[in-house]
């Protein structure tokens, strides 16, 4: 614990508690997690990036159908490999921590549910998005019939300017009324 | 402007996923982009000032452009970052340059100072918040500079603080936060100079304390909340309602830790301290029959013995007015801590639910986004647990597929008869069983009184403790049995679950107030034996008095002295209600911890290591591991508040052996939920549940405030044990303080505010207040309602005019159609940009000049219309007939509309 609390400096901890919604001891446990994903002779630098393939394995995202998106809209690689820094490990947690507001949380599950990045939520997008929910295994899978019923339903209830894809307004708009949302879009390290 | 022109390009291409703001700025960003780029020399600085000086007529504009013009480029970046389609390397040339411009144009004004003087005098009139510029002449500031600059500070502080609300990267907003930090200490440096400095300075550094105080005592806060560790790990394994029940757990560990403190610091330790010891009077001794059993194991586990003369009853405590040196009046103590008590918590369960209910928004409009809901909210991101997760998705699954059949065919006709039939049937089954366990336990109340006659050497275990052994059996074989009966039913598991709650709910209600019911029955027997006992020694005493004078002839009688242990003593009735509750709480607790132990943990490794010679699949089959029952001990822990909170005037030491219950409960429950339940096939989230059970509580609160105020206010308290003793009720106590203690003219007070003749009038304004309010609020939701409409309304004129030309908007066509003179309007197709634009009705088209102008106040409502084009399409027409709107392309009137 001494050697994470020597490595982040007094201002960069207060700068990022600043910016973040994390506390203090949610910014230092964060570090050390982060270091420990490291190998030996990145912890030295301070910009070292984790790939994806180590950031999965936490236990927290291990499970998520989700996590892959995650990281990729977290990431600021410019190879787009989705591998995080820790600035962008702390924009991770801080989005998903417990008093991130709801804008902020809507606006990263829509960038985590727009698959191929086009800025809108289309049919293709919410496929994907119905298959990360129901499953891998094959008997889960919803019919095409079922799915297409589905997608339309959707698009039906939230597509409010009827262009065929779900925005980041009208999506914005339907998770403010959801009544869980902001307690289940919560990842805790 | 090379460079400027190339971000412009890759802002058009990258995606349009930023709020309107940005297009807001973006007509003038151009002339922005230029002055953020050069500033190297100091020429360009001085052309900029002075251009910006000419603007001064627009200045508050400017202020705003000013102050958004970092962010604007830092945006820029960002998107160009994403997009991956400049060289970071540059971007980050862009930035440094940027921040090295501000400092160095900063140097370079103190040189130009006098320079910018003599242009000052000319213009003194404050018109431009360039931050060098005011740099520059520090000296000469003039008030209302001072006062500009003031907010500009301001508002870089609020930028600071709501930075953590922008959904950009953390590189970007570090700079931003850097630079507004800079800024902020470099000109409240500069406003340090002058009148008022050192109050300002002083001000700024408080502040600056505050700040740093606040956000220590945040990460403090958040240290001291305990458990948070275990709690996650739960809530991994388990999804977040399992984790709900412990963190209500929590809260309500948190709420009897403060009521300990309450009883403790002003009832138990008063007494302890400067009351009189053990073995003093009557009340603080064990009599003298009981003396040799009085420290058995047996007889302290029942809570007689040396227990019931102890500090945890209410029999122990003196009714001395004041104690010790402090003149501490304990027993107008002991009542207002006991009422205080259900006070607090009142108060803390009100204001839980009402923050619960602000947290959870207006839930008016639940059904019409079901789909959407279930898709985009659906996932519970704390499961961090494979085999959670795989139930997860199968649940997900089944509730498309369900809802998916249920849009289908909505109506699915069975048998209608039958089941209603069915319902009944398990209605009238489930009030059989509640009335027949209501009426067990006063069989069984009635009958312990009996026992309680007989000697107890002749009683065995089980007849002594058959009350709480037959409660705490009900309560567990009656929630089992009315899950079964449910089943006939068939209703939607959410509803089932509600009714299960419901059903379990009277039943333990039911049963409390049964067995309150006959614990009356016993005090009132208590009170007549008391009343005779009074009698008998205050016969005897006047006997002994009589004998005494007779024989001895004299009228100075000394007192009769009795060793206390040989003193006559009523039965005390409230020390005996006071161990009933207790012992109920200890027979819940060993129930509750024996259920986990034999129903969770000894069929966990039955199912385990039986597995291996089995016939079938124990794991996956008939046994299989159990579920945590999260209503099931959401309801036990409420009731067992509930019972703290009637025992706990007769037994202070009650709420002390809550906390130790509440104590072992989370660390024990938290070990056999990991060690040995499955999470749920069936997961479903906390979500609103919360105030659910708050409801619960606060009327289990309000039950449990009923008996123990009617005993205060009804019941004669016993003459020889307890604070209260000798007086006629126990709110005399307060009287008398009223009378003797405080000043007169409060007393009279009192009496004026007691008369009916004010009560009345004051019941009925409360009931007056409670009516207008109820209005107001049923008028603000006509008004919310309203508001959705208008929303909707304008959302769907938006799409109408965005996409279809004159297909879908029916009622535009339909209205055209009815015009006389069609000839006037404009072909659809023709679209002219002016007149689009234009609010003004036009001459020609009256008809459809209201409804346009009705279109576009209502769009002018919806301040987050759907962008669903990029920005580029704004600047095609020419904008001078913009000026009415209140925002020039508040992200819709790009393109313009169709005049169809």
């Amino acid at each position: 614990m001494g050697t994470t609390a020597s490595q982040l400096s007094k201002e960069s901890l207060s700068e990022y508690q600043e910016l973040t919604f994390l506390t203090k001891q949610e910014i230092l446990l964060a570090h050390k997690r982060f270091t420990e994903l490291l190998e030996k002779h990145e912890k030295e630098q301070i910009d070292a990036r984790v790939p994806i393939g180590r950031i999965i394995t936490l236990p927290e995202l291990k499970s998520n159908p989700f996590k892959e998106r995650i990281c990729q809209v977290f990431s600021t690689s410019e190879q787009k490999d989705g591998s995080l820094t820790f600035e962008d490990f702390l924009d991770l947690l801080s989005a998903f921590s417990d008093s991130a507001t709801l804008e902020i949380k809507s606006h990263y599950a829509f960038r985590i549910f727009d698959f191929d990045d086009d800025g809108t939520l289309d049919c293709a997008d919410l496929e994907k998005l119905v298959n990360c929910l129901t499953g891998e295994t094959n008997d889960a899978k919803l019919s095409s019939t079922e799915m297409k019923q589905l997608i339309s339903n959707i698009l039906e209830e939230s597509d409010i300017d009827k262009d065929g894809t779900v925005n980041l307004s009208e999506f914005q708009h339907v998770i403010s009324r959801s009544p869980d949302f902001v307690s289940s879009f919560k990842i805790v390290l | 402007n090379r460079r400027a022109k190339a971000q412009r390009k890759t802002k058009q291409v990258s995606d349009d996923e930023d709020d309107e703001e940005d297009e807001d700025e973006a007509p003038r960003k151009r002339g922005r982009r230029k002055r953020t780029k050069p500033q190297d020399s100091d020429q360009d600085d001085e052309e900029d000032k002075r251009r910006v000086r000419q603007k001064g007529a627009k200045a508050p504009r400017r202020k705003a452009a000013n102050e958004e013009r970092d962010e604007e480029s830092e945006e820029d970046q960002g998107k160009r970052k994403k997009g991956g389609r400049a060289p970071s390397k540059q971007e980050k040339e862009d930035q440094n340059k940027e921040r090295k411009g501000n400092v160095k144009g900063k140097d370079e004004t103190n040189k130009g100072s006098e320079k910018d003087k003599k242009k000052k005098n000319g213009k003194q009139t404050s018109s431009s918040e360039d931050e060098s510029e005011d740099e520059s002449d520090e000296e000469s500031m003039s008030e209302g500079e001072i006062a500009a600059l003031k907010e500009q500070v301001e508002e870089k502080k609020k930028l600071i603080a709501t930075l953590r609300n922008k959904p950009w990267r953390m590189k970007r907003r570090l700079v931003l936060l850097k630079e507004a930090q800079e800024f902020v200490e470099k000109f409240e440096g500069a406003l340090g100079k002058g009148r008022g400095k050192k109050l300002y300075a002083f001000k700024v550094m408080m502040t600056k304390k505050l700040i740093k105080f606040n956000r220590d005592f945040e990460n403090f806060k958040t240290a001291c909340i305990p458990w948070e560790r275990k709690i996650k790990e739960v809530e991994s394994h388990f999804g977040s309602s399992v984790a709900s029940y412990f963190i209500f757990l929590r809260w309500m560990y948190g709420l009897n830790l403060i009521l300990f403190g309450f009883m403790f610091g002003l009832v138990v330790l008063p007494e302890v301290l400067m009351g009189l010891p053990y073995g003093s009077i009557p009340r603080k001794t064990v009599p003298r029959s009981e003396q040799d059993t009085a420290m058995d194991f047996s007889v302290l586990f029942d809570f007689g013995g040396y227990c019931k003369y102890s500090i945890l009853f209410y029999g122990y405590y003196n009714n001395e007015r004041n104690i010790g040196v402090l003149k501490f009046r304990l027993p107008l103590s002991y009542l207002l801590t006991g009422v205080g008590i259900f006070g607090y918590s009142l108060m803390v369960v009100i204001r839980t639910m009402a923050r619960n209910a602000n947290e959870g928004g207006d839930g008016g409009d639940e059904g019409e986004f079901t789909f959407s809901w279930k898709m985009f909210t659906s996932w519970d991101y704390l499961i961090g647990n494979p085999e959670t997760a795989d139930n997860k998705y199968a649940s997900i699954t089944t509730s498309f597929k369900e809802s998916i059949v249920d849009e289908k065919e909505n109506q699915k006709d069975e048998n209608i008869h039958l089941q209603r039939f069915l319902r009944i049937l398990a209605n009238i089954m489930i009030l059989c069983c509640l009335g027949g366990s209501g009426y067990l336990i006063y069989f069984v109340v009635k009958r312990s009184q009996d026992f309680a006659k007989m000697d107890p050497a002749s009683l065995t275990w089980f007849q002594k403790n058959e009350v709480e052994f037959v409660m705490s059996l009900l309560g567990l074989v009656c929630p089992p049995l009315f899950e079964t009966i449910a089943e006939l039913e068939d209703y939607h598991p959410r509803i089932a679950l509600k009714w299960q709650l419901g059903r379990i709910f009277a039943l333990f209600l039911g049963n409390l107030y049964t067995f309150l019911f006959a614990l009356f029955d016993e005090v009132n027997d208590k009170l007549e034996t008391e009343q005779e006992l009074k009698n008998a020694t205050e016969w005897a005493i006047h006997e002994y008095n009589a004998n005494y004078s007779s024989y001895y002839n004299t009228m100075d009688v000394p007192p009769l002295v009795v060793n206390p242990a040989d003193a006559v003593r009523g039965p005390c009735w409230e020390t005996a209600v006071g161990i009933e509750f207790v012992k109920l709480i200890v027979s819940d607790m060993q129930v509750t911890f024996l259920t986990i132990l034999i129903g969770d943990f000894a069929r966990a490794i039955i199912v385990r290591f039986l597995n291996y010679c089995w016939c079938w699949d124990l794991e996956a089959g008939f046994p299989s591991y159990a579920e945590f029952d999260i209503s099931g001990n959401v309801l036990g822990l409420i009731f067992n508040q509930g019972m703290i909170w009637m025992g706990a005037f007769y037994a202070p030491g009650l709420v002390g052996l809550n906390v130790l219950r509440l104590l072992t409960s989370m660390y024990f429950q938290c070990w056999a939920v990991m060690a040995c339940n499955v999470p749920h096939e069936r997961v479903f989230k906390a979500s609103r549940s919360n105030n659910f059970y708050m409801g619960l509580l606060l009327l289990v609160l309000f039950l449990s405030l009923l008996p123990v105020v009617y005993t205060i206010m009804t019941l004669p308290p016993s003459f020889d044990c307890g604070p209260f003793s000798g007086q006629d009720r126990m709110y005399d106590v307060v009287m008398e303080t009223i009378t003797q203690d405080l000043p007169a003219f409060i007393g009279t007070i009192f009496t004026y505010a007691t008369n009916p003749g004010l009560i009345m009038p004051a019941v009925l304004l409360m009931v007056l207040a409670i009516y207008y309010l109820n209005t107001v609020s049923k008028g603000y939701q006509q008004a919310n309602l309203d508001l959705k409409k208008k929303m909707k309304m304008a959302r769907d004129e938006e799409k109408n005019r965005r996409n279809n030309k004159d297909s879908t908007n029916q009622v535009m066509k339909d209205l055209e159609d009815l015009l006389p003179n069609k000839s006037l309007i404009p072909p659809p197709t023709e679209e002219e940009p002016p007149h689009g634009k234009s609010t003004k009705m036009k001459p020609g088209s009256a008809g459809k000049g209201v409804n346009l102008q009705k279109e576009v106040s209502l769009a002018a409502t919806n301040p987050r219309g759907p962008v669903a084009h990029p920005p580029r399409a704004r600047g095609g027409p020419p904008g001078h007939l913009r000026g009415p709107l209140p925002g020039p392309g508040r992200g819709r009137g790009r393109g313009a509309p169709p005049r169809t």
